[in-house]
């Protein structure tokens, strides 16, 4: 069971940041707060109507994929799903190109076939989120059992919910994984909802690490609000995949600040969802721990914040602006796409 | 004429994976039953021996995960092959092949290139039963971003595996252990563009034209036996690649006989052989035609076990030759 880690009241204090490299945790506070304002943004331009389909926005999620990311190379394969644009940017991803995709532009991540809940940036490693739930699960054990058959050390890394967990494939995958000892770290990002249920009205259990314990795979519970733990317990997790110890897992308690889709919190028809438990989790932020204890110790102050944030603001506006200018897709781009171009051997 | 080996159709099999295998190292089979002929025949016989078991892998029984599993493998550069030895049980895989498999290239602007091949076998009959018999190329077919590949032949069944497989697209490959015994010779092997290939005219006729796919390929060929005796020659059309379906070869044939019967061993209903008809009805002018086009398929049904509902259940070469007698006798 989850205990104090799914207690919205705790774990609100600064991060313990003593003996870290300063400039790392500068860098991860950069990666979460560039999240967070293009995120912001796409809340903004849905919410105007600007953006025609839907965006499952991670906003107070953001410190799981920054942490897990920074033990990630361009060689590895992450699979994502329907809630997957901070999982892309963390690892390095354009936001031009995730705007651009967004708006189903001919510039975006996917040539703008995609849209929100198909992204693809193989040369950052990122192979692609789709919104089946627990879709891409197997499909990252596939790529892993392909780098063990290159006799490469990359790994794959497979982003799930606590609701793809009640998905059959998910279990078949985490068992396939095991028995062919395909090196897939399977991050469980447990925010305690499905698209409006709480996990405590779809499971028996409120901690998925039981899966886990199951298929023999060895795993780490954290808070996926504290940057730190996931990336402490994401780096032991990702050494021992790359290192041929096999597949890991690790669930990160988090929680969404927005509803299922778009920029509403969904209070109203989120079933357990509670306006008091939101306000605690907003104290619980990801960003202002760790901003927080980096101001308690001098590495950062309020202006070099207010400088980033206004340094990343024109750089989203200008971003967005360049997305909203660029060519839509072509005619011909309805058929051609439908079969590979480049062909047979 | 140089010497040629025998081969019956399932070893047919075995021998493109056997050159698939040794010829290109991105190559690797997963599924059930993999290290036992119970599952697969004669078809995958000591490839595990030979290419090592982590090459040829037998699974647990999870269709989705594996199937899921080729997809990825696929996107992450190899050329994996994933056998159901039952396409009723692929049926768990319909994620993996539908939403994923058919949509990655389309969905991501023809930047990724699941180039995976499922193999499905169709393994129907022997008082099996409705779970033990189902033959659903149509619904695979139906899927844009799918090829679907249903060799008839001896030289097919190796052929058209390695074309499949060296493919950039995921290809659903039916193949039928009702045709396992089905005998031939076979040439060194050919790697096909899998893209060029479609129907072929297997043989020449000019009275009525017989379409067919599969094992409903060696009904029709047998029944136009039958039909020549009685002075009907038939123009025998098999169609090898399904979807995307090039139907020139049909519009051509029927546009010359004016007379069709399609055999399809799946469904009536918005099957095979109902594109098939659909296909001669925009294109073929209609003063061209001599007679109302017949279908032999499975009766909306599914299958039975009793013998004599099964006897009853299956096309057989009297019920192709039946349709076709009066086809030819029409108009």
């Amino acid at each position: 069971m989850l205990g104090d880690l799914k207690d919205p009241g705790a774990y609100q204090a600064p991060l313990e940041i003593s003996g870290r490299d300063p400039g790392l945790l500068v860098d991860l506070l950069r990666t979460m707060m560039l999240s967070r304002m293009v995120e912001e943004h796409l809340a903004d331009q849905r919410r105007e109507g600007t953006i025609g389909g839907p965006v499952h926005l991670g906003i107070g999620q953001e410190a799981i994929a920054a942490g897990v990311s920074q033990f990630l190379r361009s060689s590895d394969r992450v699979f994502g799903a329907h809630r997957s644009h901070y999982h892309a940017l963390a690892l390095g991803t354009d936001f031009k190109a995730l705007f651009a995709e967004i708006l189903g532009k001919e510039t975006g991540l996917s040539k703008g076939m995609g849209g929100s809940m198909h992204l693809w940036d193989e040369p950052r490693g990122f192979y692609g989120s789709v919104p089946i739930v627990g879709g891409t699960v197997p499909l990252a054990v596939g790529a892993a059992l392909a780098a063990k058959l290159q006799a490469s050390d990359a790994i794959s890394v497979s982003y799930l919910g606590d609701g793809a967990c009640e998905e059959g494939v998910v279990h078949e995958s985490l068992n396939l994984a095991r028995v062919l000892d395909a090196p897939t770290v399977f991050v469980v990002e447990n925010n305690l909802f499905s698209s409006h249920m709480h996990i405590s009205l779809r499971q028996p259990s409120d901690s998925t690490a039981r899966f886990a314990v199951a298929h023999e795979i060895p795993f780490e519970v954290v808070d996926g609000n504290d940057v730190l733990a996931v990336a402490d317990a994401a780096g032991r997790l990702i050494e021992q995949a790359r290192s041929g110890g096999g597949p890991g897992f690790l669930e990160a308690v988090t929680y969404r600040w927005l509803g299922h889709v778009d920029w509403r919190a969904d209070i109203d028809v989120g079933v357990a969802r509670s306006e008091s438990d939101l306000k605690q989790w907003r104290l619980r932020d990801p960003i202002a721990r760790l901003r927080a204890a980096l101001e308690a110790v001098g590495q950062w102050s309020p202006e070099e914040d207010k400088e980033l944030e206004r340094e990343l603001s024109e750089s989203i506006e200008e971003a967005w602006s360049q997305a909203m200018d660029d060519p839509w897709p072509s005619d011909e781009a309805l058929l051609k796409y439908v079969y590979s171009s480049e062909g047979g051997a | 004429m140089p010497h040629m080996k025998e081969y019956d159709y399932g070893s047919a099999i075995r021998a493109g994976f056997d050159y698939l295998l040794s010829e290109y190292p991105e190559v690797f089979v997963m599924g059930q039953g993999l290290w036992s002929p119970w599952y697969v025949g004669n078809s995958m016989t000591d490839l595990d021996k030979i290419y090592g078991t982590d090459r040829v892998i037998d699974t647990p029984v999870s269709e989705l995960a594996c199937t899921g599993a080729g997809v990825g493998a696929s996107l992450a550069g190899m050329r994996p092959v994933v056998v159901h030895p039952r396409i009723d049980f692929m049926l768990y895989a319909l994620d993996a092949i539908v939403n994923q498999a058919a949509k990655w290239s389309h969905m991501f602007g023809g930047q990724a290139h699941p180039r995976v091949t499922v193999r499905g076998i169709i393994n129907r009959g022997g008082e099996q039963g409705a779970q033990h018999s189902q033959a659903l190329h149509s619904w695979f077919a139906h899927i844009p971003g799918l090829r679907v590949v249903m060799p008839a032949t001896v030289a097919d069944a190796r052929d058209l595996l390695i074309a499949s497989v060296l493919c950039d697209d995921p290809v659903v490959f039916i193949d039928d252990r009702w045709l396992y015994d089905l005998k031939g010779e076979l040439p060194a092997p050919k790697e096909l563009d899998l893209r060029a290939q479609g129907p072929v005219v297997v043989r020449e006729g000019v009275d009525i034209t017989l379409v067919a796919s599969g094992y409903s390929t060696q009904l029709a060929l047998e029944a136009s036996e039958v039909l020549l005796e009685e002075g009907i020659s038939c123009e025998v059309l098999d169609l090898r690649v399904i979807a995307p379906l090039d139907p020139a070869k049909v519009i051509r044939s029927v546009s010359k006989t004016g007379r069709l019967v399609a055999i399809d061993g799946g469904w009536r209903t918005c099957g095979l052989s109902s594109e098939i008809l659909a296909q001669v009805v925009e294109h073929v002018p209609p003063n061209s035609m001599k007679a109302n086009c017949v279908r032999v398929t499975l009766p909306d049904a599914p299958a039975p076990t009793s013998r004599v509902l099964e006897g009853l259940y299956y096309s057989s070469i009297e019920d192709v030759v039946a349709a076709a007698r009066s086809c030819a006798r029409n108009g």
